[in-house]
């Protein structure tokens, strides 16, 4: 192996791996932990693809190394699905078709169950801010802002 | 590429200092990562300062505000008493980049990359904002409007690292504001921008302060705009002196954002509308 050792908990699971130190954690995780669900888009920031939380707070894993990543928690996309399960979030989009290509799908997603965890119940403009660090070029957007409201209604009846 | 986690301020400036190479401090690395990404940079060196913990809470004192050098845009705007007493401030932070780049960006990596428009440096200055600054050997505390010297300059000796911006406490009847222009609302950079500052008495401007970002190759004072609304209750004539001065400190870069003109004109309009909040954010009525 080379490089330096990395403990990290992802999805909740414990998971170790070894990356040379300039390396993103975006990298990391798509080539070496072998989860693929972030995306890279741009690699600078500015479109969201990538879009991942660590200790909770969103952020743009392509902006992240891969070493600053020792203890502590990731969320990915790929931990949405509990039991089997989509998220609800997961269900709208689909209902809604508000995906195309899908390459920005999975920043979407974490973004905004990021947003609907912090406030179950934003506002059409609260939800365009929030999801303004995440590009698509294929919806409009409209049906993702749609989709989000519909997951957040399902999410309050529970 | 050297990656260190210090636990201290003095380990993380002696490592800086010793660092033959090209050494870096990463505190959220949205400008650093960017900059290795595209090739501008290759350090030998990378001090990850998140594992210092003098460096990552918000605490109050009677002196004011410490905001700690690694306390995250998103921690600013979360902290309640904070945006209370300088709400102008954390909207200039909260500005910088979507949701994903607030987790991770800080006031003081905005500052030291040094760019003439990052959006809470006016707002920090118009504070009257103070950064401790960490050497191997020595403490000192410096004005923020000292330490960038020019786009992508700082007066910070090498090895030098800031652990915490403070902020002076607040005054009864005060209030700030910050205003930027972007030609989208999100994610964009500031073709101008303005913070004010400022006391009152029995509705009167007692002290103020001015800024203006992205017209210079710093973030620039405007004393002159400062004095035109001081013992004033921001009549037309005050503002109209104050938008006059601010368009007089201009010296902006001419592009396809914004030309020399049309900068100069917002510098102005900004600065009054920024004026004008402030005012009634301290208790003022308009
Ligand atoms: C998509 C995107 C959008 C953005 N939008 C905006 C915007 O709207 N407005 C804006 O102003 N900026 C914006 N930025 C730029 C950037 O996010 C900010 O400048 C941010 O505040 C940098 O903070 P950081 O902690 O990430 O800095 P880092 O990248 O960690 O560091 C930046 C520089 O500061 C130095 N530094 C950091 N901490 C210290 C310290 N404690 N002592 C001494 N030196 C230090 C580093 O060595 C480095 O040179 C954007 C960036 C991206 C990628
Ligand atoms: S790939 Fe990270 S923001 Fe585009
Ligand atoms: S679905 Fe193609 S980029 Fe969004």
């Amino acid at each position: 192996m080379t490089g330096v050792l990395v403990s990290t908990t992802i999805n909740g699971d414990a998971v170790q791996f070894a990356c040379p130190t300039d390396e993103t954690l975006l990298d990391s995780l798509r080539n070496r932990v072998g989860l693929t669900g972030a995306k890279e888009g741009c690699g600078t920031g500015d479109c969201g693809a990538c879009s991942i939380t660590l200790d909770g707070r969103l952020v743009c894993a392509c902006l992240v190394l891969g070493v600053e990543a020792n203890g502590r928690e990731i969320g990915t996309v790929e931990g949405l699905v509990e039991d089997g399960k989509l998220h609800p979030l997961q269900e709208k989009f689909i209902e809604h078709a508000a995906l195309q290509c899908g390459i920005c799908t999975p920043g979407f997603l974490v973004a905004a169950k990021t947003l609907l965890e912090k406030n179950p119940k934003p506002s059409e403009e609260q939800i365009r801010y929030a999801l303004a660090g995440n590009l698509c070029r294929c919806t409009g957007y409209d049906k993702i802002v749609r989709a989000v409201q519909a997951a957040a209604k399902e999410m309050r009846k529970k | 590429m050297r990656y260190e986690t210090p636990t201290t301020t003095k380990e993380a400036a002696t490592l800086l200092y010793k660092e033959k190479g090209q050494a870096h401090i990463l505190a959220g690395g949205t400008d650093l990562l960017v900059r290795m990404k595209m090739g501008m940079t290759e350090p030998t060196l990378v001090v990850d300062i998140k594992h210092i913990p003098a460096m990552q809470a918000i605490t109050k004192s009677a002196a004011g505000f410490k905001i700690g050098a690694t306390v995250c845009g998103a921690a600013m705007t979360e902290h309640a008493a904070l945006g209370k007493a300088w709400p102008g401030l954390v909207e200039a932070a909260n500005l910088i980049g979507s949701d994903q780049i607030q987790g991770r960006c800080t006031m003081v990596g905005n500052l030291c990359n040094g760019s003439p428009a990052a959006d809470s440096v006016p707002a920090m200055i118009a504070a009257g904002a103070k950064a401790i600054v960490v050497g191997k050997d020595k403490r000192r505390t410096v004005a923020v409007d000292k330490i960038v010297t020019g786009p992508g300059k700082t007066s910070l000796a090498k090895g030098e690292v800031i652990e915490a911006i403070t902020l002076p406490a607040r005054l009864p009847r005060s209030g700030d504001a910050y205003l930027r222009f972007t030609p989208r609302t999100e994610m964009d950079i500031a073709v101008v921008s303005a913070a004010v500052n400022l006391t009152l008495e029995r509705g009167v401007v007692k002290t103020a302060r001015v800024v203006l970002g992205a017209v210079a190759p710093t973030a620039v004072i405007v004393a002159k705009a400062a004095k035109a609304i001081i013992g004033t209750k921001l009549d037309d004539e005050a503002l109209e002196k104050l938008t006059a001065a601010c368009a007089a400190a201009c010296n902006p870069i001419d592009d396809k954002r914004g030309t020399i003109e049309y900068r100069t004109k917002v510098a102005g309009v900004l600065a009054k509308r920024a004026a004008k909040i402030a005012y009634q954010r301290a208790g003022g009525t308009l």
